[in-house]
Formats: structure tokens, C-alpha cells, sequence
């Protein structure tokens, strides 16, 4: 039995590790270590709640939205402070469109290069690449000439002897099986969604000033004022651009994305029976369609899906979330093997690791600066799927629709959504309904504005000195990556504590008290590999969660902090 | 000094086609190439008329290595890359430069990323620009950030202490960022901290604006040197002014128009966010003029104070965020803005000592951050 050590796991956000021991041509075992640790929520501890997102911003720079908004929305809920619809509008706007860019780029600049061998796209012959690409979507550049011409720049760069980021991949590896005309289409999508993603992504410069972290949320509704008659606010025009970008979107989504996807996939197909994982889904749903706060309000419904049945929703309760350290670098004060709910969290950072530069990490011991969250004591599965499933399962239309849909299309059934192929294929489903609802909140707010409602901001309770003398509050986001959750205690105005947790300290977790693995861990044992010291097939299932290191990793409050209560919903 | 001496030009060992070459092979007209030059000129605060000599050095530089490290960071500033404005040339310089290594967009993982570095360490000592995104702790023997199984800090001695000089972007690379913040709970610090032999220039920022680290680069390849910087190592081509002073708004500081509630009738007219804030009169960068995501907007334009996002520790001495700065008797439109700055920095640092958050950071007012320590 080998074992394998995968140390950066690359194009993914942040710090990752993977070890895994291999026989017979399959992962035998795997464990997920992230190996980077920065605490920022003691840094937090004694500041003003009002500057709390800017800081928690930072958690994470490619998904750069979420953790202002969880931030944001958990003060707002200690404070009981209502946002104007047109604050909740831009919101969603500016959510949406980071998960529709997001998810664009982890699938061409993250991910596709485990499915697509960029090298081979110079063998392919360009007609044949624009029949190909004519049969699956009516996209105006997919022409013969436009082929030959980023054919000829591949040719060009290669030429020059560097091949830069590109050098000593797996290339060449067996597990690439596409045409080389599949790999010429793809490789040129890969150069446009560069282009196309810095484009679209205006929108959150337009309305959020600058991207990535933009700035300008605020507690209690945001920043950018709103005057049909001034330069110096939303106006018409800029309500303008942003719907031709969101077009721009739309298009891109509609006519390359998800046309590429199926593609891609339908010579994949046997990805279906790999990359299971934990087999719960958990989403707390998202895109509130007024203030009230009602799960029901959400456009995205929440719940919870346990062991693959898709014939029950539960109901999300934030209380039965604990989080454990038995195989974490931290120490709790009441001892191992125990769980603690975010309200009673402590965080003690105790590094127990081998002392660099190491070849192994203890994994029978402690190994990741990733803490273990389970809800009812179970690993959840977090993200685009874990969304589409539990929208499916509660009978949304139009999720139903797409999801059967790209079902039928590539041929197989229900039971393949579980499964690597099934993850990245629910990531474009869900772009494509983000991309399609994108323009009905801009029509909404356009209306609102039309009617006179220039509201953006509840002042009633910016000033600290309004506040209650202790608080506290939760807020939820589902980001691109999954459900994130916030939690915040306020005390004379200060924060007393602060934790996150997040969608990839589930996705990414290790081992808890009883030894029962993370959704990656869980989702590579099975999985083949045809040369370990070439673990292309491992890169595809930890990809298709798309990994987000620096946000998984947080520290909570220092020792002895009494417990805190949240008041919920 | 490169400019006599061409053995000592950056990347004069690669045999190269000249990068017009490159540029129309890849469909980038000579037209387009010199827009490129003349756009860098703007953002380095040159006359149009270098364009020409920019165009020229471009062309005939051969382009070296660059290695991307990230450590204690969000990716950010690696995000920012990928929204820069003047995209096909830009992205191509960065191309023709040849990115050897970067973990977030590398096709290479595992041992094989790290055996690309190792090589360009080895084989091109000395020539290689490393560009620094994230702090470095140094608490523990480094184990809040290992990549490979080795420490951040053991990663950059080698590769930083090895190459030809080191461009750190974003604020946590430069000056140790939020991971540095206040308690600083894994002792991070920025590179030059760090790696004290190095050759550094920093493009500090949260993040850094995308075209200041393209007109560093093509000032190096253009002139054999780096940027003339202030004491903090910053270029002065972009970070030489305060924020306050290119303001947009600056207009209605000086008339004594501000918003005083966020939405009000003065917010949405666009009037001065100092009542608000506004770290603008205390901050050094060129986000007023150079703005963001192809010149689309900034903070203070959009209707949010700025934070201060790039002066050293920021994150202690910018906060909490909406507080003015401290009152200043007799601003308005007698006063001057270099009166009002002085007045600011005294006040604002006896203000932090007060707070007794960290040591004062500021004593006095140059424009170009001379005294700042």
C-alpha cells in the first residue's frame, strides 16, 4: 500500500494538502489538510461590529462578496435592523452575478484542465472543431477561422519553448479522453472566459465601486445612493449598463458554458460512478425576495438532505451544528471528543504537526487547521449541488426542468448527480438559473426607483449609541461554494465574538471524534488512479468542489469565554 | 545603471523575438501595442511623448521569468490580476513574461509545481522576478503557512533572497496586511520583514490595483530599474499623492458639502465622504485617477469612504472605519490642503497613541510618506 502525498493542490483558492493511501489502482484512504492559518476572528474580537465585513471580506478574495454579506446580514440580525428593498435588491444582484462569474471561471481555469489536454488541441483540425462546436451551440465566434487562429497562438506559445502556468502538468495522461477538436473548442472558451468574466464583473464595480472586494456595504443597506438626476449615484445609465452586461452574462452562460459542459461530460460519463462523497446535502438557502427574513421568502430554498434520499427535506436548525477538534491542530477546554455549537466555540490554536519541512502529516493524530463541522452529528456536503439538490427535491419548477433536462441529455439518471460529474454538472445548472433570474431583480429595482423609492440605507440604528448594551445575531449566505453562516455577539458596542463557519470548512473537513470522514476525504476513496505519481483523477474530485483554503480556516475567541446565545430568527 | 550596461538589462540572456513580433502573431496590431505604451506613460505619470521609448524597450527586452508566491492570502491580488484593464496587451506582457509559477492558475500540482520552482530557482538565479501576494508568519517555526510541507518564511529566503527583485502586492505581502492586524495571533509579517536581503518594491493595496503592478513591470523593462519609491518602498508614480488631494470630491471638502447620512440628498449629489470617514486625506495611492475594472469606479466615487487600504497596518490604525478623522479647526475653503494634512496626520496620531492600539505611524505630512515609519 503507497502512499501519496498531493502538496499544493493547485488551481484552487488557498492552502490545500492532500494524502492518500493507494491499492489495486484505487484510493484506498485520503485526508484533507489545509496547512494555513491566519485568525482572523480574534482580530476581530473588540472592534466595531459596523467594520466587521470589511475585515471578515478578506476571509477570501475569489469569492469575494460572501463573507460582507454573511457579515453584514448577522449584524443586522443582532440589531433587528430592516434593509430597504432596494438594498436587498443590489444584493442579490451583486450575489448573483458573483456566483455566475465564479463558477465560470472554477469551470475553464480551475477545473477543465482535469478533463481537457490543452497540448492536444494542436492536433485538432479546425474545421472539424467548428462543426463540432456548430452541432452543440449557435455561439457566433465558433467559425473555422477563429479556431485556426487560437490554434495558431496555442502553436505560437508553445513554439516560443516556455509553456509558463502550463508546464508539467499530466499531460499526455490516459484519463484525458476528449477529441482534439473537443480540446481546441474548449481551449479557446478557456482564452474568451478570460475576457468574458473581467467583463461582466463590471457590475460589481458599477454598484460595489471596485472587484474584487468591493465597498460599498453597509450595515443596514449599502453604500451607492441612488438619484435618476445625479452623475454621482445609480442612474439610468448605469442601470443600462448593467443590464447589458447581464446580457452578456446570460449569453455567454446559454451559448458557451453550459453547451461546453455537456460536452465535456458526455465523454466522461463514468465520472457519474465516482466522487460520492458523504451523501448529506445542506443549503440554507438564498436571495430573500423582501425583508421579512422568511425561509419561504428565499428564491433558493434551504434544507437538508440526508443519505441520498431525496424524498425528505429537513428543515435547517442551526442549533443541531457542532464542530469538532479531535483531528484539528486546536484544543478545546473541556477536552476531546466532544462538539461544540458555535455559540459555545473556542478556539485554542495547538500546532501538533511534524515541524517543517516534513514529508508526511500525522494522520492518525491531528492534521489539518480545519475544524470538523457536523450538523446532528453528521458531515454535510456543501455547495451547488447540495442547492440543486435540495431544490429539486422540494419541487421548484424551473430546477426540476434544468436538472432533468441535463439528465436527460447526457443519458443517465437521477442516482449520477452524486458523483463528481454530477457536482460540476450542477454548478452550470445552477449558473444557467442565476444567469436567466439576473435580470428580473434589476427589472424589480428599476421599477422601485421608477416609482419614486430612492431608499437605500435604514439609519435608524447606525449610530452605536442606539444600540443595546448586548446583542447578538446570525446571518446566512449561500456562496458560491456553500452554505456560510456568521454568528456575532455584541457587547457596549464591541464585538465580544465572532465565527464563521463556512462552505469549506464542511467540504474540506477532517475527520471527527469518531473517525467519520469529510465530504472530500469520503468522495476519493474508490476513486481509480492510473498512475500515482500522476493523480490527475484526484485533482478532478477535489476540483469539483471547488476548494476555498483561506476562508475554511478560521480562529474563534480566545480561552474562557462565557457562552453565547444567539437569538434566531 | 541596465541602460549602459546590457549584460546587466533584466532577462538579456533570453534570445528573443521582439515583442511587436510576438504581439502580431497573436493578432495585436503595432497600433494597439503603442496604445499599451502610451496608457503605461498615463499610469506612471510620464509625458505621452516616452511612449516611443517605452515601445522600444519593450521591444527589445527579452522578457524574464516571473514566479507568483502566495502565502497568507485571500488571492486576492491574483484576482485583481485577472480583471486588469488594457487585457490583451497586458495579459500578454504578463504572457511574454512568462509566469513559470502560480498556484492558483498553474496546470501542475503536487510535487511537479514544486520541482518547476526549484528549477527556475536554480537555473535562473539572480534572474527571475518574484512577485510576494500574503503575509509571512513567523510565529512557530512558520507552521501557520507551509506549502509543499515547507514553511512560507523557508520558501521565500530561497526564492526571494534568489531573485533578481521581488514585487510584494497587496497590503499583506507589503506590510503584513490583516493577518498582521492587531493581536497578530501568528506573528505574520510582510516580505521585506521577512526576507530582509531582498530587493523589494511594494504595491500595497486591498488589493492592489492591477495596473500599478503592469507599469512596474514595464518600468523595469524600460528603464533597467525600479520606480523611484517613498521610505515605505511604494512608487511614487502611484502612490505619491493622497487620495484627498485627486479627489473627486475634493471640491465639496473645500466648500464644506458633506453627506451626513448614508442615502441623504448630499450622498446622492456626490459630496465629500470625510463626515463618514473618509480615510481619503490620510492615504497614499492612485485610486482617484486610475480607478478600477477599466477605469469603471472606485470607493469614494461610488459613495463609500475609502479605508486606507494602503498604508502599513491599516487595519489598527484606519479603524473603526466610520469615525472621522479627528476635527481639525479651520478647514473649509480659506484653508489649504497641505494646512488640513498637517493638522490631520498631528491629530490622527495622537489620536492612535491615545487609542494605544499600536504606535503612532505618521509624524508628519510628506507628500511622499518620507517620515513614516
Amino acid at each position: 500500500m503507497a502512499k501519496i502525498v498531493i502538496d499544493p493542490i493547485t488551481r484552487i483558492e488557498g492552502h490545500l494538502r492532500i494524502e492518500a493511501t493507494v491499492e489495486g489502482g484505487r484510493v484506498s484512504d485520503a485526508w484533507s489538510s489545509s496547512t494555513m492559518f491566519r485568525g482572523i476572528e480574534t482580530i476581530l474580537k473588540g472592534r466595531d461590529p459596523r467594520d466587521a465585513w470589511v475585515f471578515t471580506q478578506r476571509f477570501c478574495g475569489v469569492c469575494t462578496t460572501v463573507h460582507a454579506i454573511a457579515s453584514i446580514r448577522c449584524v443586522e440580525n443582532a440589531l433587528k435592523v430592516k434593509v430597504p428593498p432596494n438594498a436587498e435588491l443590489i444584493r442579490n444582484i451583486i450575489i448573483g452575478i458573483q456566483n455566475v462569474q465564479d463558477h465560470v471561471i472554477h469551470f475553464y481555469h480551475l477545473h477543465a484542465l482535469d478533463w481537457v489536454d490543452i497540448t492536444r488541441a494542436l492536433k485538432a483540425d479546425p474545421t472539424k472543431t467548428a462543426a463540432l462546436a456548430a452541432s452543440i451551440s449557435d455561439w457566433p465566434l465558433n467559425s473555422a477561422a477563429y479556431f485556426k487562429g487560437v490554434q495558431d497562438k496555442l502553436k505560437a506559445f508553445v513554439g516560443r519553448g516556455r509553456l509558463g502556468p502550463f508546464a508539467n502538468a499530466y499531460w499526455g495522461h490516459p484519463a484525458y479522453k476528449l477529441p482534439p477538436e473537443a480540446e481546441l473548442m474548449a481551449t479557446a472558451h478557456y482564452l474568451e472566459a478570460l475576457e468574458w468574466q473581467k467583463d461582466i464583473i463590471r457590475i460589481h464595480a458599477i454598484l460595489g465601486s471596485k472587484n474584487p472586494h468591493p465597498q460599498t456595504f453597509l450595515v443596514g443597506g449599502m453604500a451607492i445612493a441612488i438619484d435618476p438626476d445625479s452623475q454621482s449615484a445609480l442612474n439610468d445609465d448605469k442601470l443600462t449598463e448593467i443590464r447589458l452586461l447581464l446580457r452578456k452574462a446570460r449569453a455567454f452562460v446559454e451559448q458557451v458554458y453550459i453547451p461546453d459542459l455537456l460536452a465535456i461530460a458526455s465523454f466522461y460519463k463514468e465520472w457519474a460512478g465516482y466522487g460520492g462523497g458523504v451523501g448529506n446535502f445542506m443549503s440554507y438557502g438564498e436571495y430573500p425576495q423582501d425583508s421579512s427574513g422568511k425561509p419561504e421568502m428565499l428564491w433558493m430554498p434551504p434544507g437538508i438532505i440526508v443519505n441520498k434520499d431525496l424524498s425528505r427535506i429537513y428543515p435547517v436548525d442551526h442549533k443541531k451544528i457542532s464542530e469538532y477538534v479531535d483531528h484539528s491542530w486546536y484544543d478545546y477546554s473541556a477536552g476531546q471528543g466532544k462538539g461544540l455549537h458555535p455559540w459555545e466555540g473556542e478556539t485554542q490554536d495547538n500546532y501538533t504537526g511534524p515541524k517543517p519541512p516534513y514529508q508526511f502529516l500525522d494522520t492518525e493524530r491531528k492534521y489539518s487547521w480545519v475544524k470538523a463541522p457536523r450538523y446532528q452529528d453528521m458531515p454535510m456536503e456543501v455547495g451547488p449541488l447540495a442547492r440543486m439538490l435540495v431544490a429539486y427535491a422540494s419541487g421548484q419548477k424551473d430546477v426540476r426542468k434544468a436538472v432533468d433536462g441535463v439528465l436527460a441529455k447526457l443519458g443517465v439518471g437521477p442516482e449520477a448527480l452524486f458523483s463528481t460529474l454530477g457536482r460540476t454538472a450542477a454548478r452550470g445548472i445552477e449558473t444557467l438559473l442565476i444567469a436567466q433570474q439576473l435580470p428580473v431583480w434589476l427589472d424589480r429595482l428599476t421599477a422601485n426607483i421608477a416609482g419614486g423609492d430612492l431608499a437605500i440605507h435604514n439609519n435608524e440604528l447606525w449610530d452605536p449609541a442606539s444600540w443595546p448594551a448586548e446583542v447578538q445575531g446570525y446571518g446566512w449566505h449561500e456562496a458560491p461554494r456553500g452554505s456560510l453562516g456568521h454568528w456575532i455577539r455584541i457587547k457596549q458596542q464591541k464585538i465580544l465574538n465572532y465565527q464563521a463557519v463556512v462552505p469549506s470548512t464542511w467540504n474540506a473537513s477532517p475527520r471527527d471524534a469518531k473517525g467519520v470522514r469529510g465530504p472530500y476525504e469520503a468522495a476519493l476513496v474508490g476513486t481509480p488512479l492510473a498512475d500515482p505519481e500522476k493523480p490527475l483523477e484526484i485533482l478532478r474530485t477535489v476540483h469539483s468542489f471547488d476548494p476555498c483554503l483561506a476562508c475554511a480556516v478560521h480562529l474563534l475567541d480566545a480561552v474562557g469565554n462565557e457562552m453565547v446565545r444567539v437569538r434566531v430568527l | 545603471m541596465g541602460k549602459k550596461n546590457g549584460t546587466e538589462r533584466i532577462g538579456s540572456t533570453q534570445e528573443r523575438l521582439p515583442l511587436s513580433e510576438i504581439l502580431e502573431l497573436n493578432g495585436i496590431s503595432r497600433r494597439d501595442f503603442m496604445k499599451f505604451c502610451t496608457a503605461m506613460c498615463a499610469v506612471l505619470a510620464l509625458p505621452a511623448a516616452s511612449a516611443p521609448r517605452i515601445a522600444q524597450a519593450l521591444d527589445t527586452v527579452a522578457r524574464p521569468t516571473l514566479v507568483w508566491l502566495e502565502f497568507q492570502d485571500c488571492a486576492g491580488n491574483t484576482e485583481a490580476l485577472l480583471r486588469a484593464s488594457n487585457p490583451t496587451v497586458a495579459e500578454l506582457i504578463l504572457d511574454v513574461l512568462s509566469i513559470d509559477y502560480h498556484e492558483t492558475i498553474m496546470a501542475a500540482a503536487g510535487h511537479q509545481s514544486e520541482e518547476t520552482l526549484a528549477r527556475v530557482v536554480k537555473e535562473q538565479k539572480g534572474k527571475y522576478i518574484a512577485v510576494v501576494e500574503g503575509s509571512i508568519p513567523l510565529k512557530g517555526d512558520g507552521v501557520y503557512c507551509c506549502i509543499g510541507g515547507r514553511s512560507a518564511v523557508d520558501i521565500a529566503r530561497e526564492v526571494c533572497g534568489n531573485a533578481l527583485a521581488t514585487i510584494t502586492v497587496g497590503s499583506c505581502a507589503a506590510f503584513g496586511g490583516i493577518p498582521a492586524a492587531h493581536p497578530n495571533p501568528t506573528g505574520a509579517v510582510g516580505l521585506k520583514d521577512a526576507v530582509p536581503g531582498a530587493t523589494v518594491i511594494n504595491l500595497p493595496g486591498c488589493p492592489l490595483n492591477p495596473d500599478n503592478l503592469t507599469a512596474t513591470v514595464v518600468h523595469y523593462l524600460t528603464f533597467g530599474k525600479l520606480p523611484a519609491t517613498d521610505s515605505l518602498g511604494r512608487p511614487l508614480f502611484a502612490y505619491g499623492k493622497r487620495i484627498h488631494d485627486a479627489c473627486e470630491r475634493r471640491s465639496h471638502f473645500d466648500a464644506g458639502q458633506y453627506v451626513e447620512q448614508w442615502g441623504d440628498s448630499a450622498h446622492r449629489k456626490g459630496h465629500c465622504l470625510y463626515k463618514m470617514g473618509c480615510k481619503g486625506p490620510e492615504t497614499y495611492n492612485n485610486c482617484p485617477t486610475q480607478r478600477f475594472n477599466e477605469k469603471t469606479s472606485w470607493p469614494v466615487g461610488s459613495g463609500h469612504g475609502c479605508v486606507g487600504c494602503s498604508q502599513p497596518l491599516f487595519w489598527n490604525t484606519m479603524t473603526p472605519f466610520y469615525r472621522r478623522l479627528p476635527n481639525v479647526p479651520g478647514f473649509g475653503v480659506e484653508a489649504t490642503a497641505d494646512k488640513i494634512g498637517v493638522g490631520l496626520a498631528v491629530a490622527t496620531a495622537a489620536a492612535f497613541a491615545a487609542h494605544g492600539v499600536i504606535a503612532a505611524f505618521r509624524h508628519g505630512d510628506d507628500s511622499e510618506g518620507k517620515g513614516e515609519d
